[in-house]
């Protein structure tokens, strides 16, 4: 299973608080550009919410050093002793989930701990769950097949 | 396979060094280290070196002509070899930022050979503390040089007995010896060579990176020139550096946030435009293939042809099917153009290893078609074989594929023979008898000796002991300086022979590739246009080598607007990236000129190395005839529309009254007056003399105004060497 922050645009109305929350609780300041839940103004009231799916797991694949695994939870994580900060992740995230902020060494990106959703006043994020597909597998079948067998 | 510690490598030497962090780009300080007497030391780097030679290339450059005497000879003991990173280098944001380059006075060509090659263990060195790293002196007993960069040690230790040379062996080996623990095998790489460098000239260096993902050491060469044979003989197994803690900045940029914002915005115009432009990404340079063939420019049986039908039967295509895919495989951190691929799991048909599984890295375009087509072998599984024990027995592929292809034609030109080859059958497409000789060579079996001393070597070799005809010998031995030519059919382009005959260091397509611009798209006219064009490129290319960039996400990668520009085949906003890139990393603004600049001073540097150790002259810089036309009657019919219109447009004379030989006599004459045109035409725009000599005034101009290059110049010109 999958673990991820379902999110809810028809219910979005724009007020950052997620932004907020998750900013403060990550980098200590209410940064909307360093928050890991992302809400775009799409006008006429309108807000479109962007955080990871958890299951493309382009990243997983991509990242050189493999600082980007997949907890048991299904979570895609960042081990930023691993990570050299290259944004090969960043680039290849197909919906701007994966993020960074100029001059951090390190990406970012949601990582499902639901602490926005606990203060979203309109009930648009949710912890969720959801079964694993054959794209979020692909990554470990890449791994399977070229690794060295045992001795 | 028994496996070491570390207790197994006795001490011989071991200094401490004072650990700081990277600044701008630059340590500041150079590693010295002879293994004949076992000096280590550090040496500062000046102000005017950093101003002058900027790094990577140019410092190697410039430590090997303080290191050695004109007279030096490539196995004295004070040749070097000197590997070198520059400021860009180990920056994990722009593609493309790994790349050590390596010199040394080549065993082929007796004049300096640069190399440029990817792996961790350039930019580890550089986070260990050192710009560059010098190698001197012949040891005694097989040596190791270990750097931990994070104890701020430097060892030479004692290679156990029973160890093997292989690389593929060794350097997997030394990554579990000196990794701390499994977690530390990232952190590891090995410079290794391999049994068949100790007997050839074509031995070359492999730099270790460690691929997680397979759990197995993978290799990127430092191939051209025979560094390996200067290795071996140095009685150097190995250099092996530790480095951990890589991160976003090691490389202490000006303005990292710069970097990461050029750096990104290179990641993402390759995730979009890659899959439709060169597919790096699956298929790594071999996407090439099926384009040479199709333009008549894959070397097919010594560059005789261009094209075969077989072609197809290694076209890229092929080759992603073989290629494991979806893997980030980048030669260092951040290069997402990802052109290093490997196929795995390959069972070996031949040699000591046969019946083994192993990781075959690569093979590479140069490699598919330097022991390939132009050995006339189309079976991908014998490409691959050969791929492995080149690189494994520390050979050189592309010198190798145009020295067997050399002596496959004198096979099928009759003056070599199975007596002579010790029982190698050596026809056309038997990729088995190309492996034997890559066995023979590290058994050391006369004829394996024999051919890896190169093509130069051979076909003079035939002549005196074999009475083979001189000029034909000379005419499709494909080599200039001595070194080998890589894979690009030349004779169409007048512009390329050029590219490859008007370097530095020899044939080598890293100067300038610019058979496209000039024959197919015809963009280089008159003399002129070709002559700016080698000036130009050559010049932009050198830079990378300062850097430690690699070409390739230079122009193998486009933006998609790229056509509009006014010159697109200089891509003129990934120049503009460089630029930025430099500036972010060292502080120093640089405009395009400036960066033109910057490489022209190492550029006639190199040249009067030439220079100074005796070459160096206008007689150095021919192509042989196989590079510029056709040689054989058969070549000539092969194409007899192509060239009978050029004797009747541009030479005018009918064909059609003449016979072949007449035919290949007037063609051969056009041809060459032209080439003489061209070197004017170079040596005029380079400001140099029509003897190839840099002039004091040219030198003064660009800036390349030490005592030592004014000094050779007018020593030159003056007629004193
Ligand atoms: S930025 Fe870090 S996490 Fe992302 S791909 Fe690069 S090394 Fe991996
Ligand atoms: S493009 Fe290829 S050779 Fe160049 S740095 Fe990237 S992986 Fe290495």
């Amino acid at each position: 299973m999958i673990k991820y922050l379902k999110t809810d645009d028809s219910k979005c109305v724009g007020c950052m608080t997620c932004t907020a929350v998750c900013s403060t609780l990550y980098f200590k300041e209410d940064n909307p550009a360093k928050s890991a839940i992302q809400v775009q103004d799409k006008g006429r009231g309108e807000f479109h919410l962007v955080a990871c799916d958890q299951e493309c797991r382009k990243c997983v694949q991509e990242c050189p050093t493999q600082a980007i695994t997949v907890a048991k939870t299904g979570v895609v994580m960042i081990n930023k002793n691993l990570c050299v900060g290259c944004l090969a992740c960043v680039a290849v995230c197909p919906i701007g989930a994966m993020r960074f902020f100029p001059g951090h060494r390190y990406p970012f990106k949601c990582i499902a701990c639901g602490a926005c959703a606990k203060e979203c006043p309109k009930d648009a994020l949710s912890i969720a769950e959801k079964e694993e597909t054959a794209e979020s597998r692909a990554w470990a079948e890449v791994i399977a097949a070229v690794a060295q067998p045992k001795e | 396979m028994s496996t070491y510690t570390r207790k197994d490598f006795n001490v011989l030497a071991e200094q401490h060094y004072e650990l700081r962090p990277v600044k701008r780009g630059y340590n500041m300080r150079t590693l010295y280290v002879n293994v004949g007497t076992r000096t280590i030391a550090e040496k500062p780097v000046s102000e005017t070196m950093k101003a002058k030679f900027v790094g990577g290339k140019g410092f190697g450059l410039k430590l090997l002509w303080d290191g050695t005497r004109p007279t030096t000879k490539w196995n004295d003991p004070e040749n070097e070899i000197v590997i070198a990173m520059g400021p860009i280098c180990g920056n994990t944001n722009y593609p493309g930022s790994g790349k050590s380059l390596v010199v040394s006075i080549s065993p082929l060509t007796d004049i300096p050979i640069d190399s440029n090659v990817g792996g961790f263990f350039g930019p580890f060195l550089k986070f260990s503390g050192f710009d560059a790293l010098e190698l001197q002196g012949k040891a005694e007993k097989e040596t190791i040089v270990f750097i931990d960069g994070n104890e701020g040690t430097i060892q030479l230790l004692e290679a156990p007995a029973d160890l093997p040379t292989d690389t593929h062996v060794l350097a997997e080996l030394l990554t579990h010896a000196f990794a701390h623990d499994e977690k530390d095998l990232q952190n590891v790489s090995v410079v290794s060579s391999g049994r068949g460098a100790e007997v050839s000239p074509l031995g070359l260096l492999n730099f270790s990176l460690y691929d997680k993902r397979r759990q197995g050491v993978r290799v990127k060469q430092a191939g051209r020139g025979g560094i390996g044979h200067v290795f071996r003989d140095k009685k150097l197994k190995a250099l092996v550096v530790r480095y951990a803690g890589v991160h976003q900045d090691s490389n202490g940029a000006a303005n990292p946030a710069e970097v990461q914002r050029i750096g990104l915005k290179l990641h993402r115009e390759i995730v979009v435009n890659d899959d439709r432009q060169c597919k790096m990404r699956r298929q790594g340079t071999a996407h090439l293939m099926e384009v040479m063939n199709d333009y008549d420019l894959l070397p097919t049986k010594n560059h005789r042809y261009g094209q075969d039908p077989k072609g197809p039967e290694i076209a890229s295509w092929v080759w992603e099917k073989l290629l494991s895919q979806h893997l980030p495989d980048g030669c260092w951190y951040g290069c997402t153009l990802a052109c290093a691929h490997a196929v795995d799991h390959f069972e070996l048909q031949t040699g000591p290893y046969k019946g083994q599984k192993v990781c075959v890295d690569g093979p590479e375009y140069e490699t598919a078609a330097g022991v390939g087509s132009n050995l006339y072998v189309y079976d991908p599984h014998g490409i691959l074989e050969l791929n492995f024990y080149c690189d494994t027995y520390g050979i050189d592929t592309i010198s190798f594929g145009t020295t067997t292809s050399f002596l496959m034609e004198c096979w099928e030109l009759g003056i070599i023979n199975a007596e002579f080859t010790g029982g190698i059958d050596l026809s056309w497409g038997n990729w088995k008898g190309a492996a034997q000789i890559l066995h023979d060579m590290v058994e050391r079996k006369p004829f394996g000796v024999l051919a890896g001393k190169g093509v130069k070597f051979l076909s003079q070799y035939f002549v005196s002991e074999l009475g083979a005809d001189p000029q034909l010998m000379k005419d499709i031995a494909l080599h200039g300086k001595g070194l080998e030519q890589s894979q690009y059919i030349s004779k169409e382009s007048l512009a390329q022979q050029g590219g490859y005959y008007l370097t530095n260091k020899g044939p080598q397509h890293d100067e300038a590739w610019l058979i496209f611009m000039d024959m197919v798209n015809n963009h280089l006219p008159t003399f002129e246009k070709k002559a700016e064009a080698l000036h130009y490129f050559p010049m932009f290319r050198t830079w990378f080598g300062l850097q430690g960039l690699c070409k390739l996400p230079w122009n193998d990668i486009e933006p998609a607007d790229n056509h509009k520009y006014a010159e697109p085949n200089k891509v003129p906003e990934h120049v503009q990236n460089y630029c930025d890139l430099y500036t972010a990393i060292t502080g120093e603004p640089l405009t395009p000129e400036g960066l033109i600049l910057q490489s022209e001073r190492v550029y006639n540097f190199q040249r009067l190395f030439n220079i100074r150790r005796g070459y160096g002259h206008r007689k150095d810089d021919y192509p042989p005839y196989r590079a510029v036309g056709p040689v054989l009657p058969d070549e000539y019919f092969a194409r007899q529309e192509r060239y009978d219109k050029q004797i009747r447009e541009k030479i005018g004379l009918d064909p059609s009254t003449m016979t072949v030989e007449e035919k290949l006599k007037v063609i051969r004459e056009y041809r060459m007056k032209q080439y003489e045109s061209l070197v004017d035409a170079v040596f005029a725009r380079r400001g140099w003399t029509m003897d190839g000599c840099p002039t004091p005034e040219h030198l003064r101009k660009i800036g390349m105004d030490v005592p030592e290059a004014i000094e050779t110049a007018e020593a030159r010109i003056a007629g004193r060497i």
